[in-house]
């Protein structure tokens, strides 16, 4: 608990770091609570329509103006932030539970078996990320979890390869010895003493792969592969509306801008995450209690 | 005196591979046919350079590495291919400080974690009986209760080196190995460190293996030496037979390099410098492996490899020369 109010404590005194603690943890909230405060949840789930205000602009009633089928973007956008949550930590979440087993037995244990679980990780490596997530969204099919499923599968190899490099190194390190000297059994030395000490890239990286994550089910959903209308996915919305943009830009505008900050937020947090995750700082905390 | 560990003959070679196929083209002899005792209630020194093979001896013995060949008694049990049950009784009564605290220590671990993690191996004490113990070993190697829950990056040096003896001897060991145990600590703090390895092996009546370059170190703390170079022991003593009466020239050499303090001393004492640096390991010198460096090498001792040669029941010199060596030291100094 103590460490929680210390970090909080690093974070504040940072600027950059307090802006992605407040836009991840708005965007946590909000999709937390999103269905729970639509004004007009019809149209945020898309089961209503009112062709008569078609595209109308920003204004008090709409603040982000509406689509092509009349309804209200605020709301949709709104509950786009659930979607892209479910995603973002799905994604990160499914390929961690893959990526952490698969680099860390590869990397300890080693041997034949090790060669054989980084040659298929290689061999996912070998297609570029985006390409062997569309063409898994594309054989899977549109909907929610083939997307999270299919940006996984082209996501975890990134965390096993970080998690195999850091083990191997954290394997040959004297209090790896020291734990076998006194005798303590090989799954516990790979569990308290390998994998705590080879973990901190990597939670650096998921940080930060929570926007990338989103980000890219955007893409699959703006290619017509992701998730189907008329579910208020970001992506989905920026796509239905960029061939409006002369006449209508807030239609892709403001999922555009919501893509943006939450991006951008993680970024900012993963930054901060690099820095906490510093070992130095627990003797600071440590040195408190004294 | 009964022998706690025992070396026989010890060997390791490790391979030497190059190319894609990793092809061994030859093999590195960082420890080379090495036995010798140790009774119980002694400390004895391994001393050499790096590359002398000391470490690898240090680390068959703790099982981190196969030894090649050889034997390695434990109370007269070869530990060398214990499994199960036996290399639990192994670990338990056979322990080690490394040379540097902070690398040997887990820093995401709490001191009172570390020293508990051998207790909840060995024993079967509860949870609250774990933690008196852990007090009570701190206390015995003198740091406060208070360090029981700081990180080990937190701590000095000294006070880290002294958990790692406190880990170490939380489940009372019989064998204490010390790998080059003050090397990586200021000089300051050096001697408390070895002045709380002399008192607990007083009171808690324990056998040490110290591993060594640092000869003020030796001096202070061991009964028996022995000296290395190249994974052979070149001379193998007493204390006081290796520091007053050495017979290699190699020992000498090493003594030599101790910078002295008092003046007077040092006018008397003759300076042997080897020239040249150690030669590789994998591709040994013939005959003595000193013959290349040293200042009193024949002919012979090109051809010819020198046995170790018993001068007295304890002091054992592997040098062809070391009778006519010992008139000739003592005539130049």
């Amino acid at each position: 608990m103590s460490e929680l109010i210390l970090y909080l404590n690093i974070i504040r005194r940072n600027p950059i770091y307090l802006a992605g603690l407040v836009i991840v943890s708005l965007f946590v909230v909000v999709g937390l609570i999103a269905p729970y405060i639509l004004t007009r949840p019809g149209d945020a789930w898309g089961l209503t329509y009112d062709i008569n205000k078609r595209l109308s602009p920003p204004s008090l009633e709409h603040l982000f103006g509406t689509d092509e089928y009349g309804r209200d973007l605020f709301n949709r956008v709104l509950l786009g932030t659930r979607f892209s949550l479910v995603i973002g930590v799905g994604v990160v979440a499914l390929s961690l539970a893959i990526g952490i087993p698969v680099g860390l037995i590869a990397g300890y244990v080693g041997g034949k078996a090790g060669t054989a679980l980084m040659r298929v990780t290689d061999m996912f490596l070998a297609f570029p990320p985006l390409l062997l997530a569309i063409a898994l969204a594309a054989t899977f099919g549109r909907g929610l979890s083939n997307t999270i499923l299919a940006l996984s599968l082209s996501w975890w190899p990134w965390y096993s390869r970080l998690i195999y490099l850091q083990v191997s190194s954290v394997r040959n390190l004297p209090y790896v010895d020291a734990a076998k000297v006194i005798g303590i059994s090989e799954a516990r030395i790979m569990f308290r003493h390998v994998l705590p000490n080879s973990l901190t890239p990597v939670i650096t990286q998921a940080t930060l792969d929570i926007g990338s994550a989103i980000l890219e089910a955007s893409a699959l959903s703006f290619l017509g592969i992701g998730v189907p209308p008329p579910t208020p996915e970001w992506g989905l919305l920026v796509s239905s509306g960029w061939r409006l943009i002369s006449v209508a830009w807030w239609v892709s505008f403001f999922p555009g801008l919501a893509i943006v900050i939450t991006v951008l937020g993680f970024n900012l947090l993963g930054d901060a995450v690099k820095e906490l995750m510093d070992p130095r700082l627990r003797n600071l905390l440590s040195m408190r209690r004294v | 005196m009964r022998s706690l560990l025992e070396i026989n003959e010890l060997t390791k070679y490790f391979p030497v591979k190059t190319g894609l196929f990793g092809r061994v083209v030859g093999y590195v002899r960082a420890v080379d046919g090495v036995s010798f005792k140790i009774s119980e209630g002694a400390v004895f020194a391994l001393v050499g350079e790096s590359g002398s093979g000391k470490t690898t001896i240090l680390r068959c013995v703790l099982r981190l590495t196969e030894p090649t060949s050889g034997e390695i008694l434990i109370e007269g049990r070869n530990v060398t291919q214990l499994r199960g049950k036996d290399l639990k009784w192994f670990r338990r009564n056979v322990q080690a400080v490394f040379q540097n605290p902070y690398l040997s220590l887990n820093p995401r671990m709490k001191v009172k974690d570390l020293i508990a993690e051998p207790l909840k191996t060995h024993t079967n004490v509860s949870k609250n009986e774990v933690y008196r113990k852990v007090a009570e070993v701190l206390a015995l190697v003198g740091l406060p209760e208070i360090v029981a829950n700081q990180y080990p990056p937190n701590l000095s040096g000294g006070q880290a080196q002294r958990v790692a003896i406190a880990r170490a001897l939380s489940i009372e060991p019989k064998l204490l190995l010390l790998d080059e145990p003050t090397s990586a600590l200021d000089v300051s703090v050096q001697a408390q460190i070895l002045n709380l390895l002399v008192e607990l092996k007083e009171k808690l009546g324990l056998t040490y293996l110290l591993v060594t370059h640092d000869l003020s170190v030796v001096r202070y703390m061991s009964d028996y030496i022995a000296v290395m170079y190249l994974g052979k022991i070149m001379e193998i003593g007493t204390a006081e037979e290796i520091f007053s009466e050495p017979k290699h020239p190699y020992t000498l050499a090493l003594l030599s390099s101790v910078p002295e303090l008092n003046p007077q001393a040092k006018k008397l004492k003759k300076k042997i410098i080897l020239p040249g640096e150690p030669p590789s390991p994998m591709n040994p010198p013939s005959g003595c492996r000193l013959s290349n460096r040293c200042p009193y090498a024949t002919k012979e001792c090109v051809t010819e490899e020198p046995k170790l040669t018993k001068i007295t029941e304890t002091h054992y010199v592997r040098c062809l020369r070391h009778e006519d060596l010992s008139s000739l030291i003592t005539r130049e100094a």
